[in-house]
Order: structure tokens, then sequence, then C-alpha cells
């Protein structure tokens, strides 16, 4: 039974560690990248998957520890998943909505950027 | 093993509260600031979950579930905000 | 499936409700399951007048399916993003593209957004007033139609015939 928990607490400290290098990332994309649009990327999946690493750890920590089975912790990674891509999608939304400046180097015109008044009325109502 | 792992952790995600702090502290527009947040109490919910399991207590999951919840609904508020404010002037 | 009866307008969000419940409580113990059950049956009823038409899930397995290579394909998308944020040299060829979207109810777009904006490079900006165009943003591509390809392919066709539209 010695190789058995040996063997798990070597993957708790691996997840635990991969979680905090996704989260470094993440906050490294947030800080780096040149635009909104593209720092959007970086805290909506890494920072979750990382979040998800530390939970899923911490599931494990206390199913071995405590007394049976541990789930509380999957309802958190479950909420953070479902609510992750609704707050960037708000986010993005209200970038466009601004009209926030993009990176030159993006391609592909839009009519939300547009600068004519008619665009206005596009975008604004929340699905 | 683990202690060297969670104290490795630990510093990563302190780190990455920084960065977050840093780019709401100069993040030229409002949704930049308010990603930045968004970022912020992610991380935060993860260093109280790191904070359970170093002393050992489940009690610290209650204030993660909070902290989650109402991080959400905090920044879908303040989208919302930012985008019909917009729409009266 | 189970029926829906005029007590129980929304047989899933009730098993859903008591299965988080019970989750939350940590027990399976009678008292909690009466008051897990007690409060999946009400709220339902409390909240009716909020929901929207709830379209059915024709094919349970199919999700099943989706969710499986949808939790795969997160990993890769992490893995490709920190691959781009960490490049030091930091050639990235983002682009806007315009998803022209075949779904036509508001639950499988949220879904199919969702999905997007959790996989490789992608996030669902806006959803178009007349429903039919998903803006969405790419980190780095270098073949718009492709992008617009693999999204439909991998992702939207499975929608359509989980949901049976």
């Amino acid at each position: 039974m010695i190789g058995f928990y040996n063997l798990m607490e070597g993957v708790i400290a691996v997840l635990l560690i991969a979680g905090g290098a996704f989260a470094f990332i993440g906050s490294l994309g947030l800080t780096h990248l040149r635009d909104i649009y593209m720092r959007l990327h970086g805290p909506t999946k890494t920072t979750t998957l990382g979040v998800g690493c530390v939970l899923l750890a911490s599931m494990l920590y206390f199913s071995l520890v405590g007394k049976g089975p541990s789930l509380q912790e999957m309802l958190i990674t479950i909420f953070l998943f479902i609510t992750a891509p609704v707050s960037a999608h708000l986010l993005a939304k209200s970038a466009l909505h601004q009209k926030l400046p993009r990176d030159p180097r993006t391609r592909g015109e839009i009519e939300e950027l547009a600068e004519d008044e008619e665009s206005e009325a596009n975008g604004d109502r929340l699905p | 093993m683990l202690d060297i792992a969670f104290w490795i952790s630990l510093a990563l995600f302190t780190a990455a509260m920084l960065l977050c702090l840093y780019r709401a502290a100069i993040g030229p527009g409002q949704p930049d600031r308010l990603l930045a947040l968004d970022t912020l109490y992610v991380n935060s919910i993860a260093l109280i979950v790191l904070l359970g399991i170093w002393l050992n207590d489940k009690t610290y999951f209650e204030a993660a579930l909070l902290i989650a919840m109402l991080g959400f609904i905090s920044t879908v508020a303040v989208c919302k905000y930012l985008l019909r404010g917009d729409i009266i002037e | 499936m189970i029926p829906v009866q005029p007590w129980l307008p929304m047989p899933l969000l009730s098993i859903l409700l008591l299965a988080v419940w019970l989750m939350l409580q940590q027990s399976m113990a009678l008292g909690q399951v009466l008051l897990g059950g007690f409060l999946a049956i009400v709220i339902p009823l409390l909240t009716r007048r909020f929901w929207e038409h709830q379209p059915t899930i024709k094919r349970p397995w199919l999700l099943v399916r989706y969710i499986l290579r949808l939790l795969g394909d997160i990993i890769v998308a992490n893995l490709e993003v920190s691959k781009l944020i960490l490049d030091p040299r930091g050639r990235m060829q983002p682009a806007f593209v315009e998803y022209p979207l075949e779904l036509e109810e508001l639950f499988p777009i949220t879904i199919l957004a969702s999905t997007i904006t959790l996989t490789p490079g992608t996030v669902s900006a806006n959803l178009r007033q007349d429903r039919r165009t998903l803006l969405i943003h790419v980190l780095d591509t270098d073949d718009i139609p492709a992008t617009i390809d693999t999204i439909r392919e991998r992702y939207e066709r499975p929608l359509k015939e989980i949901f049976g539209c």
C-alpha cells in the first residue's frame, strides 16, 4: 500500500505544479499580449484549467486523507468551466461596444469596429 | 515531495495574482481592468483551496464556492453596466 | 426519459438540482434526500416563467461523447495557447472571423459559443442580432476557411445531431 500512496502523492504534486504553471502563463498572457481581444485568450482558457488542476489535486488529497471520496470540489470546477466562457463573451462584447483599438496585424474587417454611425445598433443586445 | 510542490504552486499563483494586479493598474480600458479583476478572483479561489490543503481543513471550500459565485455575478453585472451605460449616453 | 408532468416541468433540471444538493451536503442520509427532492420540485415550479423554451436532448449518448471530446480538446487548447504566449518572438496572426451559424435554437448556440471559447485559440465575441452570425476572435490562424470548417465539423454538426434540429 505504501507504493500506492507514494504514487498518489506524486500525482497530486504534479497537478499542483501544473495548475500553478498554467495560471502563471495565463496571467503572463494577460500582461504581455498586445490588445484586449488577444488578452482574453490567456485568462479564459489557461487560468481556468490551472484552477481546475488545483481543485482536482485537492479532491484527490481529501479523498485519500479524509473518510470517503470528496466530491465538493467537482462542483466548483464545473461551475468555473461553465461560467468562464460566459464572462469572456461579455467582456469581448463590452470591448467591442467601446470600440477598443485592435492590433494592426489583426485580419478581418467587421462592422462592430467600423467607424460609421449606422453600425451602432449592432451588438448592443445581450443574447 | 508534497511540501515542495505546495510551495512552488503557491509561489506561481502569487506571481500570477501580482501580474493581474499590474494589468488592473495600468490597463488602458475598462474591459482590460475588468478582465484583470476577473482573473484575480479565479486565482484567489486556487489560493484558498491551497490554504485548505495546507491546513488540512475542508471548511475552506465553502469560501471558495462563495468567491466563485460572487465573482462571476459581479463580473457579469459590471459587464452589463458597461454595455448598457453607453447606450443611455 | 422521464415524461414531463404538470408538477415536474423540467425533469433534467430537477435531477441536476438534487445531485448538486447531495454533493454539497456530502451525505446520502434520508433527510438530505427528502429536502433535496423537495427543493428539486419547488425551484423549477417557482422559476418556470423565466425559462425560455427548452429543446429536448434527442440522443444523450452523443452528448457524453461530445463532453469527453471537449475535455480532450481543452487540454490541447491550453498547451497551444501556452506555447503561443511563451513564444519569445511573439509571431501571432490574430483575426476576426464571421461564423455563419446553422443552429437555430438559443440553447445549442449558447453551448456552441462556450465550446468555441474553451477550445484552441478562439473566443466567441458577439452574436449578431439576427442570430445568424457568430463573431469569433482567433489568436493565431493562417487559413480562415479551414478554421470555420473545423468548428463546423467538430462541434456544430454533433450538436445538431444531439438536439435533433
